[in-house]
Parts: C-alpha cells; structure tokens; sequence
C-alpha cells in the first residue's frame, strides 16, 4: 500500500469544498497533477496545492492507496466524499459531508467530525476516534433514502438525528447519542452504548436500536412487548437482559428498541 | 461570438412547415431572421459548414412546468433532486442545479442544447403569476409564454352558469392582458374547486359544488370563448379523472365535447378547437388497478377522425422525477399509494395544486402500461400534426429526455429493448409490441417543433425556416445519408441531445453541445381588443368580488409590462 500526505497550510475563512481528497481521485495522479487539482473556496476555485502540501507516492489503482491528511481541516467539507475504495485518514478534525456517500473503503479520523459525515452512505467503513456532529449516516436534506449499507463507529458522542431515514448498516456509538435517534428509520442498526437521546426512533418502521446506556424516556408511540436476556440481530449476537420496546406505532412501525435492564428499570412497567 | 449574418452550407433541412423533407440546402440568416441564402454573401458571413448534418427550425414545446410557484415549491422541497445534476458557474454562464427541477439557468441552458428554443409554461395561477413571469424573465436563451388557468375561477363559473359568454370574454379578456398571459388552461375542470370541500370530479357530467354547474359546461363555455377572442391558441386542457384506471371514457367525452364547436383564431392558422395536454395520463382502461391497461389505440382511433383536437403526449420516461399540477386532488391520491412526501395549496378563486416526488420504473406494471400508453397514441395517430413532443416536464420525466422519447418513435427496436425491461405482462396490457411504425426524421421534425408552432398559432415566424422566420434553427450531427435512426436510435438520441448549433433569433448560443452565449428574449402574451364598454361593466362588477374574496385588491392584481423582460404583446381585435 502507497502512502500519500496532504499537509494542511491553514484554513480560509470561508469553508474550502474538497471532494477530491479520496483514493478515487488521487490514484494514478503525480504529488504535482495532486496540487493542481481543483477545489473550491466558497464559490471560488482554488487550487488543492493552496491549502495543501501533497507529500509521499500515489498508487495506480484507489484499492493500494492510503491518503494520510495531516493538520487542520476545520474547515473543509466533502473529504472522502462519495470514496469508493482505498483508505483515508485524517489526523484532524475534518467540517461537514465527511465520506458522505461513500460506498467502500475505509476513513479512520483521528479527530472529530462534523455534520452529515457519512451522509446516505452504501459500503465501507468510517471509525472517528472522537467526536461526531448531526446527522451522521444519515439521507441529504429531503430524501427518504439514508444510509443503506457499511459500518460507521464513533469513539466519542454523536449528534442529533443520526442514521435518519437509516435503510441499513450499522452504526455504533460509544458515548451518547443526541435528540431523534434513527429518526424515519426502515431497517439496519443503531447501538447505543451511552445515553439516548430523546425521541430515538421517531417514525421508524423496522431496524432495531440497541442501547447499552441509560434513556431518560422514549416516545409514547412506543409500546413495552417484553424483557429478554438477549438479542440476535443479523447473526451478532448482543447481550442482556433488554427492556423491548416496538413503535413508531405512529406509523404502524415494527422497529425494536432494546434498553438494557440493569440502566433501564423505570422503563419497565410495573 | 455573434456575426451579424449566418451561412448554414448544404446541411439536410427538414421543415414541414414549408415541406422541406431531408433536402440538401443553404439556411441564411441576417438580422435574427431567415433570408433568402443569395442576400448573404459568404465572406461577410459566419459559415456553418452543416455537411452531413441535420438542420431542423428550433424546437418549440407546447407544455412544459418550467416557471412559476409550484415549480419553484417544488425545488426549495427536493433539495436531493437539487443535487442529481450540478454544474458550477463560470465561463458566462450562471450556475445549474436540479435534475427534475432544474433552476431557470439550466432550464434556459437544457433546451437550447437540446436545439429547443421557444418553451411554453404550461399553467399560472393568476394570482402567482408574478412570479411566473419573474422566473420567465430569468430563463435564459428561451422564447416563452405561459397559460392562464380560468376554469375553477368562481368569476368564470358564475359567468358560464349564467350563460353570459360575451361578459366572460371581456373577463378573460381583461385576465390574459393583466397577467401578461397566451392562452387559456383548464385543469381539472370542477375538481379543482370541489377538492375545496376534500371532494373530487369523477366525470364531466358531475357538478361542482355551490357552482352547480359540470365541467362539460365548463369546457365547452371555454372553447367558446376563446374562439369568440380569437387566440392563437385554442382553450388548453388537463382533462378529470387524469391517472386513473378507466379515465379514457372521460377523455373521449371530453373530445366529444369539442365537436362541432368553431375554430376561428384572428392571429395564426391552427385547426385545432381542443389542446389535451400530456395526453398518457389518460389513456387508460381497466377497472382498477389491478386491471389498468393502455387505451392509447382507442384515443388514437378517435384522433384519427378527428382533425379538430391536438394532442401532446405527456410520455413517461421511466426516471425518478417530481409531479407537480393545479390537480390539487389527484396528488393527494398519488402520495397515498407512494407515500412519499407531499405539498398542497390552494389559491383563493383559482385553482389547487400539489407536488409529490414519484419513481417510474419498468418493472412496475401501472408504470410499464402508461409508458405503452404513451407511445400507442403517438404511434397509431395516423396525422403526426396532431401530436407534440412532451414529458409534461416534470410529470412524466423531465424535458431533457425528449431525445430519448424520439429514440422510442424511430425505432421498433428500441421499443422492444425498454419492453423487454418491463413488467412481463405488459404484452397483455397495451398493444405496444405488435405496432411496427417508426416515426421517419420529417415526422420527428413535426412533432418536436412544426406541429406545436401551428398549434400555438405562431408559426407565421416560429418552427419553420422559410424566408422572414425567426433564426431559430438546430444542427444536430446525424447523417440521414448514411445512418438510419430505426437501425442506430442510440446515434439519435446522443445527436438530439447536444445540439451541434443552436442559433437563437440569428445567436449561436450552443455549439458543440455546450451552451456558449444567450440570446434576446421574448414573452408572448394575447392583448386583446375585445369590447371596452363590456370590460368596463364587467370590471365595475369585479370590484366587489375582489374587496369580498380576494386577499390582494383590484389594483394591485394586475401586472404591468415593465415587469416583464422581452414583453412581446401579440395584438388581436377580436370585435
């Protein structure tokens, strides 16, 4: 595997839109055709070699390259986006539409992320060894088809309305989830190992959400069916005792959301 | 970019207009308008060498939601659809979004690659019509007019029950000059208003709540009318029950009911009393939906006795696309079999609308059959100057599919590649398998630009290429001499889709494909003359119905000419 740095030289003011920093895109180019390749800042274009030192060897082919982004990107969108092979990672804190639509490949952030990271994504992996903002695999503003496929696991907490209109996959979080938790869901997974916010699962139809952490209250569409010792869900097996509940009965919704017990007891009805 | 005069060498011409059919000839033109090729001398002249190629008028679209609030409505509500299709600013040009609802630049961009240049917005509100108009204005490239809608208007409902057809004339009269408008639409005459009270129209004999009058009255009060102002264009309707299994019973009536009315335009040489637009949408038989099934041969039998009504066909592309019409009730019914998301307004006096996203895929059989349904009009249509190309962009898929829809009509093959994507029993369902005519490139020519520039009552200077028309010509690379568009559809199609040249009004605005300069624009609107003492009476009446019922008042209703860009009045005096 080829190893290939982009240095930060500093962040503009007005957010920089850089969907070329993906395996895709960089495979088969020179460190000097990597520097004159366009971004965007604003609506201006700019050259990549402008806010990026381009260090190190480019593969041939996306799947033998790993593109390593070194320094500040706070305030760059679109890293990995729609990245279909290879490996990224961004030792940094990358700004908004990180991997969104990205289909394969692995991204591991060192960092953390913004929203709508890992927006409608189809295959892969993404690891944020930190924090994730808002609308994690979730679906771009407007469509009713989210993420449908891949891994995503977060070290940290998670924001609000993540896996929104979720079609499959899984998302893990370790820390906490914020407000509307697989809001729309239709299917996949959401493992919470930290609190859950408020109002998880809101209109989901099928897919399950499995919390591990503490759930101040769930929505009153969602109705207690029983505790079991342990769950199955697409052959991984998690382990109990778990409070079930099914809902969005809103919408006549068969989601599944499972709290752990020992964390959970006022949710158990008496 | 622009050289003051044209020279377009020994290109294949077709324009059945002036019944030019594949000829080798020169196209001149100077001054924005086509001229006589020994007025222009070749070395003061750009030089087009159109060797080879196809040279066609610029194409004219009689229906298409491009403007307006419920278009608009519909891109600010599927940003998804915003992103399908992008293209950033630069080199001239403004920047373009959308796939289905595509901005006003890349409106203006699309047509003009695929050699269109005058496109008409195919329903306004009046109320909105503003708004219209102000989207027009920043449609680049394009020539453009739009349709009033009337038929649910309560002032108009009031006038036809009481029989008072030359009081509704001075009305509408005053309406299109107010809303700077060309014609008159109807949608869904009587539903509109009944959905109101969360009811619907299920025949043309039904009876619109309060109003108590049917749409058959409605319709044929229409005809009259603007037969007795003489517009260019005859009354332009969205038919009841559009969508639905069974609805070509009501299509028929709805024929039915322009029999025997006048055709009498005081501007223009149309034969058409009746414009049904999108024609597909109600093609079809069946029961239910179970057993819905193409009618589309049975509309075309009663076409092709019929010289009196024209047609535009509405095909369905088999794209995820975006319904948006003033059928307030028909998208509700449509987001509760697709459930996806849904908008729905009403406004005041006039009309409903709605918008629902909506996926046509061959595999669903409803969606196999309409794309037949489509198809077996155009096709079993003996006289293709009853037929206009459309998609109701967006309805059925967007306008820049159009030379793909042209893929289906020269070619049996390429129907039999998409039928062999469909649902099995399509076979069963619509007769589409077994129709061998292929549309010739004279027939294409008809139907995507001459027989709409007739039908509009403007082919005195659009959709032709005789001496004195507007220089609105498309070159498109194909050899007629050495490719056959039955055997190489796919060469068509990538042909029609980026234009080789697009000249507009005497300016190459595309060349290459690519969009490379804009063009003057033009609105067309029907000013007219009809009865001042009449008009005066009916707006003295009017006062009251505005100070009860309307939010806005009477004088800040209309719309004055400044606001428009290339305000092109079309004078007719019709008393």
């Amino acid at each position: 595997m080829k190893e290939l740095y982009l240095i930060s030289k500093g962040q503009p003011k007005v957010p920089l839109e850089a969907e070329v920093i993906k395996p895709d895109s960089l495979a088969g180019l020179s460190t000097e055709e990597i520097a004159n390749l366009i971004i965007y800042r604003g609506n201006r274009r700019v050259r990549l070699g402008e806010y990026f030192e381009v260090k190190g060897e480019s593969a041939d082919n996306p799947e033998e390259l790993r593109i390593i982004v070194e320094g500040d990107v706070s305030r760059t969108k679109y890293i990995g986006a729609e990245m279909s092979a290879g490996e990224l990672i961004v030792n940094g804190s990358p700004y908004m539409y990180l991997g969104a639509w990205m289909s394969g490949g692995k991204i591991v952030v060192n960092g953390n992320v913004g929203d709508f990271a890992a927006l409608e994504m189809s295959g892969g992996e993404l690891v944020i060894n930190g924090n994730a903002g808002n609308y994690l695999g979730a679906a771009y503003r407007g469509n009713w088809r989210g993420m449908s496929d891949g891994l995503i696991v977060v070290k940290g907490n998670a924001g609000a309305e993540i896996g929104s209109w979720m079609m499959g996959g899984k998302i893990v979080v370790e820390g906490s989830t914020g407000p509307f938790t697989g809001v729309h869901m239709s299917d996949g997974i959401i493992v919470v190992y930290g609190g859950l916010g408020p109002r998880a699962g809101a209109q989901m139809t099928w897919g399950s959400i499995v919390v591990y952490g503490y759930a101040p209250e769930l929505l009153p569409s969602f109705s207690f069916n029983e505790v079991i010792p342990a769950v199955e869900i697409e052959e991984e097996r998690f382990e109990g005792p778990f409070i079930e509940y099914v809902g969005d009965l809103a919408e006549e919704g068969e989601g599944s959301i499972y709290l752990l017990e020992e964390k959970n007891k006022h949710l158990k009805p008496q | 970019m622009t050289k003051h005069m044209i020279l377009i060498k020994n290109g294949f011409v077709y324009d059945p207009i002036n019944k030019i059919d594949g000829e080798k000839m020169d196209i001149a033109i100077k001054e924005g308008k086509i001229v006589d090729p020994k007025k222009v001398k070749e070395k003061e002249a750009k030089v087009i060498d159109a060797r080879g190629k196809v040279v066609m008028p610029g194409g004219v679209d009689i229906h298409s939601h491009v403007a307006g609030p419920k278009v608009n409505a519909g891109r600010l509500f599927r940003p998804e659809d915003g992103r399908r299709q992008v293209r950033p600013f630069g080199q001239g040009l403004r920047a373009e979004t959308g796939f289905s609802v595509p901005n006003v630049f890349a409106t203006g961009y699309r047509y003009a690659q695929l050699g269109y240049t005058t496109v008409m917005e195919a329903a306004t509100p009046p109320l909105k019509t503003r708004h219209t108009h102000e989207e027009m204005s920043d449609t680049p490239i394009l020539d453009q007019g739009a349709y009033l809608i009337l038929d649910n208007n309560w002032v108009i409902m009031e006038y036809l029950k009481a029989g008072e057809y030359e009081k509704c004339a001075a009305f509408v009269a005053w309406m299109l000059r107010s809303m700077k408008c060309f014609g008159i639409k109807s949608v869904n005459p009587g539903g509109d208003e009944n959905w109101g009270w969360g009811k619907n129209i299920s025949s043309v004999r039904d009876r619109v709540i309060y109003f108590d009058i049917s749409p058959a009255e409605i319709i044929q009060g229409l005809i009259r009318v603007n037969e007795m102002l003489g517009l260019p264009h005859s009354f332009h309707i969205h038919c009841n029950n559009l969508g639905l299994p069974g609805s070509y019973t009501t299509t028929l009536e709805t024929f039915g009911l322009s029999d025997g009315m006048p055709i009498s335009p005081k501007v223009g040489e149309r034969s058409q009393n009746l414009h049904v637009a999108h024609i597909q949408f109600y093609s079809y038989g069946g029961e239910d939906w179970k057993t819905f099934e193409s009618k589309g041969d049975e509309v075309a039998k009663y076409l092709n006795n019929h010289s009196n009504i024209t047609v535009c066909l509405g095909q369905v592309t088999f794209d995820e696309t975006t319904t948006m019409t003033a059928d307030g009730p028909f998208e509700y019914l449509l987001q509760s079999i697709n459930k996806l998301k849904w908008i729905n307004r009403d406004v005041e006096l006039e009309t409903s609308s709605g918008i629902v996203p909506y996926i046509y895929r061959p595999r669903s059989l409803v969606n196999a059959v309409q794309w037949a349904a489509g198809l077996e009009v155009a096709l079993l249509t003996k006289n293709p100057w009853q037929i206009m190309m459309s998609t109701d962009h967006p309805n059925a898929g967007p306008f820049t599919r159009y030379p793909r829809v042209v893929k289906w009509l020269v070619s049996k093959k390429a129907r039999e590649e998409t039928i062999a994507k469909c649902h099995e029993t399509l076979p069963n369902r619509s007769s589409i398998a077994s129709i061998d005519r292929e549309y010739t490139l004279y027939e294409v020519a008809v139907v995507t630009r001459a027989s709409a520039a007739e039908a509009l009552g403007i082919s005195g200077f659009k959709g032709h290429l005789g001496v004195g028309a507007d220089a609105d010509v498309a070159i498109y690379d194909f050899n007629p001499e050495k490719q056959d568009p039955s055997r190489e559809p796919e060469a068509l199609e990538k042909a029609l889709s980026r234009a080789l040249y697009t000249i507009k009004r005497g300016h190459i605005v595309v060349e290459n494909g690519e969009v490379v300069g804009d063009a003057p624009k033009r609105v067309f609107w029907a000013d007219i003359c009809f009865d001042e003492e009449l008009e005066k009476q009916v707006l003295d009446e009017l006062h009251e119905t505005f100070a009860k019922y309307y939010t806005v008042s009477m004088s800040n209703y209309p719309i004055s000419e400044e606001y428009l860009v290339g305000s092109t009045p079309i004078k007719i005096t019709s008393k």
